[in-house]
């Protein structure tokens, strides 16, 4: 036991005190952060250079239509002719020109937008809705009603809906949906890439050491299944001083952030226009409805126990070959439930509760991934703990026959066997 | 006393038998050669002695008892396929093999720091692995494997990636050992070295051990009852005293003395044969021919 724990040391230590390693630990919350935090930054950088727009009008509703703004100032020109413009276009100081058109039988206008490099989407946007109001209030205007303004304004109607879940509490907690979506896809996503980046690194530490031919020094003082499981462990300590080491930076790096951004400065509205209006209150009761720690404990323990189980299939495959460039085809059966439990992912932040969402996520192979997925909707106890348990047996025998065919793979030079030789190598008496 | 013995251990893989009821013993305080060609199943024995592998039958003692997961704390191995960790400092995987081998950090380090004086490579013990040449690497591999003072030794190919020198240095660290009390088992196919170094020998062809015993015993054992008789006189005489009793083999003259190989026969042995040249020729020396080990080797493989 002491030896195994020396393993786990030295392979905890080697990892911990590369500079990759710190520089990722250290560097990957203040991406995550920044991940957060940019599309709110970049909403308040906006192009503010003001943009000369001509408009050769044949409606007669530009001038009502286009304001000029603090991007745009509008240039009206019934006289000129597109391919006069055309000529004398100078882009110093024009930077499209839009013909409208008259209006049609439905009272309705052809805008042509023309310009020497492609138009941006605010300038189109801007020009669509004045021409929309436009329309509507001259249509409106042609019914001759009064007070229409009035009537229009009183039926003006904005219906909002708010879901609410109760607890078994008897208490109800604001809920968001599109919230939930988020998290699902952000923590099954992770677990995906974390049990591939981890199960991965001791795929290539095998392989050094059987590369490098020390491990035949090293199987005679333990023994293989010690050196396997001893690599494993001291992998996943990694992983999981990683994450601790993220949950509570991106935390911090978030919080130092919302106490800068406390003024609500347009954030809340920024890049929200078209979604349901949510005030800062009701996010934070939302985000309140949220049992995080129940999804960090799960978290881990799903990434624990879904790396075990991969981690020594990928130890098995390191064992039976000498460079990384062998493993490709030996690789297809591990990589191939996990890319599967991705894509059952993808089904199940949308309908966490179907019956493929549910099997998904208590079948071991799949579990971490679809289980991570479903955790932010609320999953009964008995499921989670159901899951985990089969994942843990599952491990358990994983590795049995893992540590099977590793011992023999370990101390195989030459010929790159096949699945099927592998297989065979789990008869093999000790 | 034997400090190791292998009895009657049989290994068998899905298609091939590695091990057929090979049976060794290996007397304490001894330089025991394992030979053998290619693939005979050496190395998969001393896996067997190391614990690496289990035998499908048959029994393996250490010290007079059956061996114990412990006892490999009394093995230093020196595999033939070796190396260290590349990208590990050479003090620090020093250290951890040692620990490895169940000593304590502290008694690790005092005996390190003894042998890096000793072989004067002190100065690499913050360099990583990959920055030292292959004999560099192998001599740092030589100090762990004998580092933890083990009872006993066991050698697989110890020599290949040294200069010469480095192997003296070697071989003398290994007697030395031998003095102090270490078995030693040696696995190589230098027949040179063998003969220079070993007190026994075990062969091993196609999983069988075919002889096994005391070097000296063994090289009179297969010798082809050739003597060597060298004489001063008439080569006439020879050709008398030898008549068809007796097949000469070579025979050569230098400066007026004759030297000849002769073949002997159960029936007509040596005496029986200085008898008939005595009276003849002159004679100035008369020897068996001892064969060497490659020799040896060679015939009883091929």
């Amino acid at each position: 036991m002491n030896k195994v724990f020396l393993i786990i040391e030295r392979e905890f230590l080697t990892r911990v005190k590369k500079k990759s390693f710190i520089i990722t630990t250290l560097l990957t919350p203040l991406l995550f952060a920044a991940l957060m935090v940019a599309p709110v930054l970049i909403q308040g950088v906006k192009d503010d250079e003001r943009k000369n727009i001509a408009v050769i009008d044949r409606s007669g509703l530009a001038e009502k239509a286009l304001h000029n703004s603090g991007n745009f100032a509008f240039v009206f020109m019934p006289d000129a002719t597109l391919d006069s413009l055309k000529q004398n276009f100078n882009r110093e100081n024009l930077y499209a020109v839009a013909s409208v058109s008259a209006l049609n039988e439905k009272n309705q206008p052809a805008i042509d937008l023309y310009a020497f490099k492609q138009p941006n989407m605010d300038v189109q946007h801007y020009i669509e809705r004045g021409f929309k109001d436009a329309v509507e209030q001259h249509k409106l205007e042609a019914f001759h009603i009064q007070g229409l303004d009035t009537i229009i304004a009183s039926i003006k109607t904005d219906i909002k809906l708010k879901t609410f879940v109760w607890g078994d509490d008897g208490r109800e907690k604001a809920t968001n949906t599109g919230l939930y979506m988020g998290i699902s896809y952000v923590l099954s996503f992770l677990i995906y890439m974390f049990i591939f980046m981890f199960g991965n690194m001791v795929m290539r530490g095998v392989i050094e050491e059987k590369a490098s031919r020390i491990v035949e020094v090293i199987v005679s003082s333990v023994k293989p299944f010690q050196l396997m499981m001893g690599k494993i462990t001291g992998i996943a300590s990694v992983g999981l001083l990683q994450f601790i080491i993220w949950i509570v930076l991106t935390f911090g790096i978030a919080t130092i952030f919302q106490g800068a951004m406390s003024e609500p400065a347009g954030m809340k509205a920024a890049g929200m226009e078209n979604m349901v209006q949510t005030d800062a209150s009701s996010i934070l009761s939302m985000l309140g409805s949220i049992n995080f720690t129940a999804i960090i404990v799960s978290f881990l323990l799903y990434f624990l126990l879904g790396y075990l189980l991969y981690a020594s299939m990928f130890a098995a495959i390191g064992s039976a070959v000498e460079n990384e460039a062998d493993t490709q085809q030996l690789i297809i059966p591990v990589t191939i439930p996990l890319i599967i439990g991705m894509f059952l992912m993808l089904h199940t932040f949308q309908y966490p509760d179907s019956s493929l969402s549910f099997w998904a996520s208590i079948i071991p192979f799949t579990s971490p991934m679809v289980m991570m997925a479903r955790i932010a909707f609320g999953v009964p106890f008995w499921q989670v703990s159901l899951s985990l348990a089969l994942l843990l047996v599952t491990f358990v025998g994983m590795a049995w026959m893992a540590g099977k065919i590793y011992r023999t793979g370990i101390l195989m030079y030459g010929k790159k066997p096949t699945l099927k030789e592998m297989l065979k190598w789990m008869n093999y008496k000790n | 006393m034997d400090l190791l013995i292998a009895d009657n251990v049989v290994k068998r893989y899905t298609n091939h038998v590695a091990l057929d009821g090979a049976s060794i013993s290996v007397p304490a305080g001894s330089i025991y050669g394992l030979l053998g060609p290619n693939g005979a199943g050496k190395t998969t024995l001393i896996r067997i002695i190391n614990q690496i592998t289990a035998p499908d039958s048959g029994k393996v003692l250490f010290d007079g008892r059956p061996m114990q997961a412990d006892d490999v704390h009394q093995i230093g191995y020196l595999p033939e396929e070796r190396g260290l960790y590349k990208k590990m400092k050479v003090g620090e995987q020093a250290l951890y093999l040692a620990r490895l081998k169940g000593l304590s950090r502290h008694d690790a380090m005092a005996q390190l720091k003894i042998w890096f004086t000793k072989f004067e490579i002190q100065a690499w013990w913050n360099k990583k692995v990959e920055e030292l040449s292959k004999g560099m690497a192998q001599k740092v591999q030589f100090i762990v494997t004998i580092l933890h003072k083990p009872k006993l030794l066991i050698f697989d190919e110890p020599f290949s990636g040294f200069d010469p020198i480095n192997v003296n240095l070697l071989k003398q660290e290994i007697l030395n050992m031998k003095a102090q009390g270490s078995t030693i088992i040696f696995s190589t196919h230098n027949m040179a070295s063998v003969e220079e170094l070993c007190d026994n020998i075990a062969l091993i062809n196609k999983s069988k051990v075919i002889v096994e015993g005391k070097l000296e015993e063994v090289r009179r054992q297969y010798g082809d009852n050739i003597v060597e008789v060298a004489f001063r006189g008439d080569p006439a005489g020879l050709q008398q005293a030898l008549r068809n009793e007796y097949i000469l083999l070579q025979q050569k003259e230098q400066h007026g003395l004759h030297k000849a190989t002769i073949k002997i026969t159960e029936q007509k042995p040596a005496n029986h044969l200085l008898q008939q040249l005595l009276p003849r020729v002159e004679i100035v020396g008369f020897n068996e021919v001892i064969p060497g080990m490659n020799d040896i080797f060679i015939k009883l493989v091929s």
